[in-house]
């Protein structure tokens, strides 16, 4: 709040100066601008590969990079290029989903613990720590055993571990909001306690909302990415990019590094590009 | 002594009291998980042709047609006694196959701590003593990017290039029977990169993040202005201050570990628990399963819990001022 003019003062809303200061963050664009390639791979990317990702051609399977073929063919001669681009479409489904019943839930639990305290408060703050020390993977890995692997099971696994820790940052913002003015001053008007929480309370604390969902995203891409690496995520025939290194990562010693590593570079520059987004957030907030 | 402290009395019991609630939830998970919603067990073993009369008898032998309270309290009270039950793969007893996996996943573990502890903290520290300068940007910049990619990423990309292309090291993690210790460690070098990747970063910037403050404190200017050499101000006054917050991103680590060695055990098809829980998960062998998840839920608790315990006698004041 240094040396900005007073003129603006006026119209100056927290939504359109947190759009400014993420248009000046370098980390932020560079972060967006990998995304949104992805994105557009995964709407209009079947358009325009040169093969269809899922067609066999035993004749040609793995064949090396080529004029042909970018990338090379997989073992059933599956052009790799192709299935690259198109292969972002279901992580870019499950990842953003499992995020956002996190944040949804998260947001709930960490309104209602924040703001009523005592007892509700103390019950659920020691089973979110609890649950919190439990590793993720693993805790996801038993569930989809138990219920079968679907993309239904993965998100709502992966939302349902996440939503501890997002409602632990919540709980910490609402202990600060709720002893502010505008908050007593809802009371005194006798407004219902759902309403103090999620109309009055809940604006104020999307800031840290905001910051925490985009760290979960990256964090649902790895675990999305892993769990489909593992066999139990994602399943196929989607070209998606974990489930294709695992079913070809078996044939690593015979020297076909092409059917492996486009894949895994993909699924690299997608965590990097959202962690510099959720920097590149975190940043702009703290300005 | 500190001990004496009911405070802190207080604390440690309470410390132990919430670890103990992990461990019972997690168990009941693992129950919930492992024996409730697979639905009929004795179904899924012989298939959808098994006659019904088959699948009741296993289901009766297996004790499945208790009801679940029964059924939770005889496992519980079974484990904790070491009896981890049958596997039904290998119609033998779980406890065997979990305590060899568990050993050979310590091992690769440690391998694995060996390398990050001492080159993270070094890093932290290189990129405290050079803020803003080429090397401080490297350090924590890539240390960043590659704490966030998972395993299996960097795991397939360092195969590539140390066994597929440069040829140096093996491609499986499993050494020959009866190898010397030499050729164990040359085995479990690169099954242990992709961990020290992902702590590389978090261990680097904790160690940073504590040196940028403590080289910032009255404490470092009083003793450069008392003449004290600059080395020995490193040494006695910033690395001690620098370093306890380290310590404790380091013990809490073990939990990220545990959810890597799944990934990388399976990766270098090496025995560990991961790799138990992983073979376990997809031939739905529920109670090897069960005994691998639990496990590794008592190691994690067990060192979460030692961690914090030493920091707060090392340092309770940071502990017990922030009670939320």
């Amino acid at each position: 709040m240094s040396a900005i003019d007073t003129s603006t003062e006026t119209d100056r809303s927290p939504l359109r100066e947190l759009i400014a200061a993420l248009g000046r963050s370098r980390t932020f664009l560079a972060g967006a601008a990998i995304l949104l390639f992805w994105i557009l791979c995964a709407l209009f990317g079947r358009y325009f590969v040169p093969y269809d990702p899922l067609a066999d051609d035993i004749i040609n399977s793995l064949l090396p990079p080529s004029a042909e073929h970018w990338f090379g063919t997989d073992q059933l001669g599956r052009d790799v290029f192709s299935r690259v681009i198109v292969g972002s479409r279901d992580i870019l489904t499950v990842a953003p989903l499992a995020t956002v019943l996190a944040t949804v839930l998260g947001t709930t639990l960490g309104l209602i613990t924040g703001y009523f305290r005592g007892l509700v408060d103390d019950i659920i703050s020691r089973i979110i720590e609890a649950f919190m020390a439990i590793p993720v993977v693993i805790v996801a890995l038993l569930a989809i055993v138990a219920l079968g692997p679907s993309t239904l099971t993965v998100i709502t696994v992966i939302g349902l571990a996440f939503s501890p820790i997002i409602a632990r940052t919540v709980r910490s913002a609402v202990l600060a909001e709720r002893e502010l003015d505008y908050v007593a001053a809802a009371k005194l008007r006798r407004e219902n306690a759902l309403y103090i929480m999620f109309g009055e309370i809940l604006p104020n604390v999307l800031p840290p909302i905001l910051v925490e969902a985009t760290v979960r995203l990256g964090y649902a891409i790895f675990a999305v990415a892993t769990l489909s690496f593992m066999g139990f995520g994602i399943q196929p025939p989607s070209p998606d990019w974990g489930l294709s290194v695992s079913t070809n990562y078996g044939m690593i010693g015979g020297g076909f590094w092409w059917t492996v590593l486009f894949d895994s570079l993909a699924i690299a520059t997608l965590v990097v590009g959202v962690n510099l987004i959720a920097d590149g957030v975190a940043g702009a907030l703290d300005d | 002594m500190q001990l004496g402290n009911p405070a802190i009395v207080a604390f440690i019991l309470r410390r132990i009291a919430l670890s103990l609630v992990t461990l019972v939830l997690l168990s009941l998970m693992v129950f919930f998980g492992g024996q409730v919603l697979p639905g009929n067990v004795g179904r899924a073993i012989l298939g959808p042709f098994a006659d019904e009369a088959s699948v009741q008898a296993l289901n009766q032998s297996l004790g499945l047609d208790r009801p679940y309270i029964v059924q939770y309290w005889d496992w519980i009270s079974n484990f904790v006694q070491g009896d981890m039950g049958m596997s039904y793969a290998f119609r033998s007893p779980v406890a065997p196959f979990v305590l060899d996996a568990l050993a050979n996943s310590c091992k690769l573990a440690l391998v694995a701590f060996l390398i990050v502890v001492p080159l993270g903290i070094l890093g932290g520290i290189v990129a405290a003593l050079n803020v803003n300068r080429p090397i401080d940007r490297i350090i924590s910049l890539g240390g960043l990017s590659v704490t966030v990619l998972p395993e299996f990423v960097t795991g397939i990309v360092l195969i590539l290039i140390f066994s597929i292309w440069l040829d140096w090291l093996p491609v499986t993690a499993t050494w020959p029977e009866g190898a010397g210790l030499g050729t164990q460690l040359y085995h479990l070098i690169l099954p242990a990169l992709p961990l020290f990747l992902v702590l590389f970063g978090y261990i680097a910037r904790m160690a940073r993040a504590g040196m940028v403050e403590a080289l910032d404190s009255d404490y470092t200017r009083t003793a450069v202005l008392k003449g004290l050499s600059w080395p020995t101000v490193i040494r006695r006054h910033v690395l001690r201050n620098a370093l306890l917050p380290t310590i404790t991103v380091i013990a809490t680590q073990t939990g990220y570990l545990i959810g890597g060695l799944v990934v990388v055990e399976t990766l270098f098809r090496y025995q560990g628990i991961g790799s138990l829980i992983y073979t376990a998960a997809r031939g739905k062998d529920f109670p090897m399963l069960e005994a691998g998840i639990l496990t590794i839920g008592v190691v994690f608790a067990l060192a979460t819990l030692a961690a914090d315990l030493a920091y707060t006698l090392l340092n309770p004041r940071i502990r017990l001022g922030a009670e939320t």
